[in-house]
């Protein structure tokens, strides 16, 4: 029994008002992948987290090695060989790699016997990487590496890792999954939090799923169906979103030669971006974070104008005009970000659903708010979408993430809108209300709704686009058929595998 | 040990016990400074709290209350706009004093002349005047991207330069013997901004200053603008997504501080103040700031501070002449408020909770 490098037993941690964690118990062997697999808020965070010293688990006992292990804080954890990839990286932008990771050392060596350090470290994984790079200039995957070299600097026995790939294309997965292995072959044992369940099955030894804080099972991913998986991560059986067939009509959004600076010093510019959306049709648009996505919805919504030509909706040149005019022809957009972009935080959702219900929904006459009619729109996006909340007089930040998110696209396609752009539709979203947030697009689309869809979910983008294209460094792809697009055109539309070429140089 | 943990939702309770708990904590600390002065602490409070409103003398001190207060409310609540939308105007003081000057002028200049419409006239030219000072940081903002706050506030600065110029050259008495000063208005009745009831301090500048609050009100409350004004404030980007354009509502909300901030200058100068002089502005432009914050940016939180305020003005100087404190003591008192009530205002977002510290 003493072949387990840590083992969990009867872990449980409380907040107020919610059990994040309820009596959990796993272990892992060294050299072994053991993923953790769970939909948003089943606990995944927490539990790692009191693995790695942020949080104090209430009750339960860890043990490393056979030793007792219960780190008071991160340092005690990174001291026993415990290091962590955070899925939000925490790093300087204007400073260079060898500069953030000697921020993170406690004895950080001469800057030049730390590139060299690095460049090792980088060359026995698989990871290029330039020490003397600025982080701000690297992509999402770069940044990533960062993170993963710094960790490796410190010799760890585990390695835990929170949802890697969300943030990489498919060749960069290939890279990193390479870089796992080899650390594994080393007898590093590796946590692994994810809900993709196929990068699961081709990479992890064991699974252990967790629902609502509770341990619900395990089993060996290689030897167990991704839909069996999913069925105890969520608990009930669940159904894909039904495409309609549908007829798609003339060309509601025309983009041409979009082009646009970049609004900040670490944000993306738009070169020459062209497209066209029919009615009916969802285009969706994949690409790593960073890439000018929210630059592109700014310059849809109306935030960033641009020539009025750039832009035209059913042939009529929008791209001077602001969010207000936009809205009020039927072009709408919900950002990737809802707390503070899409819905402001302390304001009660029916304040927020005056936020861009204003105009379409008759809220105002002669300028004075209607503000029966307003909560009404409130209660119906509530119904509609199945909104999770005491009512709507409740803050947005009160609400979890889901159910903000089902009210900021309920709110846009309860509008009718002729034209909808939205960013990341369900991202932090759980199983159920994505599948429900998909189905609302894929509906609206079969209503004659133009659709521009965002997104670095792939799968999400497979399910319901019609035709695929990709950012990368603000430019756009060629525009092919989703249907029977490979995973490897996938990725290199998307840019391939980033910075391959320059690390050594 | 204590900790702040943050609460889902603002607490509607704290919102509204925060300023009375400020109030009481700047009572307990206020009464532990004057002791330490060696004054007896419970007189001092009583005298600066209960004698302007119910002492001997209260006839006389209840409508300085109105005289007082009118003009704090009354830029507070132009201040407030612009605080809730995040755009900090801290030169009231300013705009206070051009407002003043404008208006005084066009009075001065109609001088000896009587009419119904002269004094209509000097408060669109008192409003106009604060607007104007007002636009300079206003427009370097959108422009040039300048920081209001620095702009405005050492607008402040040249205004009393100007104040003092115009006192002593153009805006001089010319029958006054070479003092500094203007004509008093209250010797020139078509420009005197007199009492409308006698012996209540009613003047037109406590009517605009319950208008303001009214206005404001179904402004922040019932109107777009409103609206957007608090969605700036709160989440910029969301403002921005909302469609809001960050230029014009800082014209907005600093022109209409500008503007009231003017007006009430306007109004201390033909009236209570009753001439320009080097120094007719006793601060009330920065005293605003205060009572803004006190009244939580609510028009009716502020109509409440703006009288509490003027209440520790006339009743700290009663206890000035009375008890012998010295008037630091007593800004140190007003000072005390704004200190509490941010201090305290915490506890609207967060509350405290007792733990052990845990052993590790």
């Amino acid at each position: 029994m003493s072949a387990a490098l840590l083992r969990i037993s009867g872990l449980t941690k409380a907040y107020p008002g919610v059990v994040a964690n309820d009596d959990v118990s796993f272990e892992i062997a060294p050299g072994e992948v053991h993923a953790l697999l769970g939909e948003n808020g089943a606990g995944k965070s927490t539990l790692v987290k009191m693995i790695y010293g942020l949080v104090k688990p209430d009750s339960g006992t860890m043990t490393l090695r056979d030793a007792p292990f219960t780190p008071a804080e991160p340092r005690a954890a990174r001291a026993e060989g415990v290091a962590m990839v955070f899925q939000h990286f925490s790093l300087f932008e204007a400073l260079n790699v060898a500069e953030n990771i000697a921020l993170g050392m406690e004895h950080p060596p001469k800057m030049r016997d730390l590139a060299t350090r690095i460049r090792e470290v980088s060359d026995t994984y698989g990871l290029p990487l330039d020490p003397y790079r600025t982080v701000g200039d690297l992509s999402a995957g770069e940044r990533q590496r960062v993170e993963i070299i710094r960790c490796l600097l410190q010799d760890p026995k585990l390695l835990i890792m929170d949802e890697p790939t969300s943030v990489l294309t498919p060749q960069e997965v290939e890279i990193l999954f390479r870089t796992l292995r080899k650390l594994t072959d080393e007898g590093v044992a590796i946590l692994y939090i994810s809900h993709k369940l196929e990068e699961i099955r081709s990479l992890c030894d064991h699974a252990t799923i967790l629902r609502l804080g509770r341990n619900v099972g395990s089993c060996v991913p290689r030897e167990t169906s991704a839909r069996d998986m999913a069925e105890m991560m969520v608990g009930q059986a669940f159904e894909a979103p039904a495409r309609a067939g549908r007829e798609l009509g003339e060309v509601a959004l025309d983009v041409k030669d979009l082009s646009l600076s970049a609004p900040s010093e670490f944000g993306t510019a738009l070169k020459n971006l062209t497209f066209t959306v029919q009615m009916g049709e969802v285009l969706g648009i994949g690409g790593v974070a960073g890439n000018g996505q929210d630059e592109l919805l700014a310059a849809l919504s109306g935030e960033m104008p641009s020539t009025p030509g750039a832009v035209l909706l059913k042939g009529q040149p929008i791209g001077r005009l602001g969010p207000v005019a936009r809205r009020a022809l039927g072009v709408l957009a919900a950002p990737e970000e809802r707390l503070g972009h899409a819905a402001a935080p302390d304001m009660s959702l029916t304040e927020n659903a005056l936020l861009t219900g204003a105009q379409r929904e008759g809220l105002l006459s002669r300028g004075f708010l209607k503000w029966r009619a307003t909560e009404a729109f409130a209660n119906r996006i509530i119904d509609t979408f199945d909104v999770r909340t005491p009512g709507p007089d409740n803050v947005a930040r009160s609400l979890s993430g889901g159910n903000l998110q089902k009210f900021v696209i309920g709110r846009e396609v309860l509008q009718r809108p002729e034209v909808l752009i939205v960013n990341q539709p369900t991202w932090g979203v759980d199983a159920a209300a994505a599948a429900a947030i998909r189905q609302a697009l894929l509906d609206l689309a079969a209503g004659g709704t133009a659709i521009v869809c965002i997104s670095q979910d792939l799968d999400e983008l497979m399910e319901i686009s019609d035709r695929f294209c990709a950012l990368n460094e603000g430019r756009l792809s060629d525009i092919k058929p989703a249907r029977g697009l490979s995973v490897d055109e996938i990725g290199l539309m998307m840019g391939g595998a980033h910075g391959m070429d320059l690390a050594h140089a | 040990m204590v900790r702040l943990e943050k609460r889902p939702q603002p607490s509607k309770l704290w919102t509204y016990l925060t300023p009375l708990v400020a109030v009481i904590c700047t009572m307990v600390a206020g009464g532990a400074l004057f002791s330490l002065l060696g004054k007896n602490p419970v007189e001092a409070i009583a005298t600066i709290f209960w004698e302007p409103l119910f002492g001997e003398f209260a006839f006389y001190y209840r409508p300085q209350l109105l005289i007082k207060g009118a003009p704090l409310v009354l830029i507070a609540i132009g201040l407030s706009l612009g605080f809730r939308a995040g755009i900090w105007n801290i030169g009231a003081e300013g705009q206070f004093i051009i407002g003043a000057l404008t208006g005084a002028g066009v009075g001065l200049a109609f001088y000896p002349a009587e009419g119904w419409y002269i004094f209509p006239l000097m408060m669109i030219a008192g409003a106009f005047g604060g607007w104007v000072w007002a636009m300079i940081p206003a427009i370097l903002r959108t422009r040039f991207g300048t920081n209001e706050i620095l702009v405005s506030l050492m607008l402040v600065y040249v205004a009393e330069q100007l104040l003092a110029k115009m006192a002593l050259g153009l805006l001089r008495n010319p029958d006054g013997h070479g003092f500094p000063g203007s004509r008093n208005f209250q010797q020139y009745p078509s420009g005197h901004n007199a009492e409308l009831i006698t012996g209540t301090g009613m003047h037109w500048g406590v009517v605009a200053a319950l208008i303001a609050v009214i206005f404001a009100y179904v402004l922040l409350n019932r109107h777009i603008l409103g609206y957007h004004i608090r969605l700036a404030g709160q989440a910029p980007r969301a403002a921005r997504f909302a469609g809001v354009s960050p230029t014009r509502l800082v014209l907005f909300c600093l022109g209409t501080s500008g503007a009231l901030a003017g007006l009430a200058g306007m109004f201390e100068v033909s009236g209570p103040a009753g001439q320009v002089s080097i120094d007719f502005n006793v601060g009330y432009g920065f005293t605003a700031i205060i009572v803004a914050f006190l009244g939580r940016l609510h028009p009716v939180g502020i109509l409440l501070a703006g009288l509490l305020m003027a209440l520790t003005y006339i009743g700290g100087e009663i206890a000035q002449s009375n008890l012998g404190l010295p008037a630091a003591a007593i800004q140190m008192f007003q000072g005390m408020l704004l200190f509490f009530l941010l201090a305290i205002d915490v506890l609207t977002n967060f509350r405290v909770r007792l733990s052990r510290r845990e052993v590790v």
